[in-house]
């Protein structure tokens, strides 16, 4: 049994490690912004998940009792990270940067003719 | 909506509080159960009215499968993307989408947006809350209809049926 | 077989600590930078994670937890201010 649960959560921790690294290499090298916000998004918080449930399975079965403190650690990032994704992405549009050349889709915000030099600063006036 | 509520607003989300605080003290000390309940009337009490209105829940089992299914196309979302990242010799297809949205509701279509950006290779970019649209960023993708089809069928059509019906 | 997955998983999370770097010196545009400074937050909490399985300690837990909420937080805050010129309207 002991030998099962280390096992375990070893593994999940060098995959939690090997996700986390994936994101911020994702992150470091691919060609755009928008494209680079997606391995820390997924890959990273996934790899955070991992470890944290390793964390809560080792010291489950070290002290007997089951501690909630990990498990809210990755609700509250698999919560937050897709808003603070979306809002940074919004970020990229609001400012405008360069997509790569392959990226097919022309969204309304970042037409050129439509903007004009100066960038609209409330795109959607009334939320928030 | 500003009714005369009761001093006690929402009962679920209280007892959840109480129960946070007691696993986060790690105690059930009497002191602790007393600052506890406290803090779990006053919270909701001094904060409701700046909520928006939450839909009710129609059909919890859907939820739950819901979010079991939300669990499972999370970690298939993240082997995708790792592939994707690793693979030297990929050709990623990056795609902007505009998304026609369904739902109407404020807080559905958040739940909306959070789902999106989890799962396969997509991240909601923009609302735009007057066309009614979602704007979505995909990483790779071949046929941006077959995309959106399956976004309204997996994901918009149980929220719909969750909340709105 | 623990000790030999903790300076592994250690490893991984110093690569992408040293990625996120350079993301955050070398970004060509702000976003990029704000980026780089969330990932930086998560993958701090990775390394509180693999202390505390090092000392066989929870004490640094609560730390983790507040980096959490401070990393969302200021994220949110400065993606604000680049949108709106302004934090709390």
């Amino acid at each position: 049994m002991n030998m099962l649960v280390e096992i375990v959560a070893s593994l999940l921790l060098v995959a939690g490690g090997i996700f986390a690294f994936i994101g911020s290499l994702g992150m470091a090298h691919l060609k755009d912004f928008y494209m680079r916000l997606h391995g820390p998004t997924k890959a990273t918080t996934l790899g955070i998940g991992c470890m944290l449930m390793a964390s809560m399975l080792y010291f489950w079965h070290r002290h007997g009792v089951p501690d909630i403190q990990e498990m809210l650690i990755t609700l509250f990032l698999f919560i937050t990270a897709p808003v603070s994704a979306h809002l940074l992405a919004k970020t990229g549009l609001h400012m405008q940067l360069q997509r790569a050349d392959k990226t097919r889709g022309e969204p309304l915000e970042l037409r050129q003719e439509e903007v004009g030099d100066k960038p609209v600063p409330h795109p959607e006036k009334g939320h928030g | 909506m500003i009714k005369s509520r009761p001093w006690l607003p929402t009962p679920v989300l209280s007892l959840l509080l109480l129960v946070v605080w007691l696993l986060l003290t790690r105690s059930i000390a009497p002191g602790q159960i007393l600052l506890g309940s406290f803090l779990a009337i006053m919270i909701p009490l001094l904060t409701h009215r700046f909520w928006d209105s939450r839909p009710r829940i129609n059909k919890p089992g859907l939820l739950l499968r819901f979010i079991l299914r939300l669990l499972g196309d999370i970690i298939i979302a993240n082997f995708e993307v790792a592939y994707l990242i690793i693979n030297p010799f990929r050709k990623m297809r990056p795609h902007f989408i505009e998304y026609p949205l369904m739902l109407e509701d404020r807080f559905t279509i958040t739940l909306l947006a959070s789902t999106i950006s989890l799962t396969p290779g997509t991240v909601s970019a923009n609302l735009r809350l007057d066309g009614k649209s979602l704007l979505i960023h995909a990483l790779d993708v071949g046929d941006p209809d077959a995309l959106v089809a399956q976004i309204r069928q997996r994901y918009e059509q149980p929220l719909k049926e969750i909340y709105e019906c | 077989m623990l000790s030999v997955a903790l300076p592994i998983t250690l490893a991984f999370v110093i690569l992408a600590l040293l990625m996120n770097l350079y993301r955050l010196a070398a970004g060509p545009r702000l976003p990029d930078r704000v980026l780089a400074l969330d990932t930086m937050y998560v993958n701090s909490i990775a390394l509180i994670v693999i202390l505390g399985l090092w000392l066989d300690s929870k004490t640094y837990f609560e730390s983790a937890l507040l980096i959490a909420m401070l990393g969302f937080i200021s994220t949110v805050a400065v993606c604000k201010y680049i949108l709106r010129g302004d934090i709390i309207e």
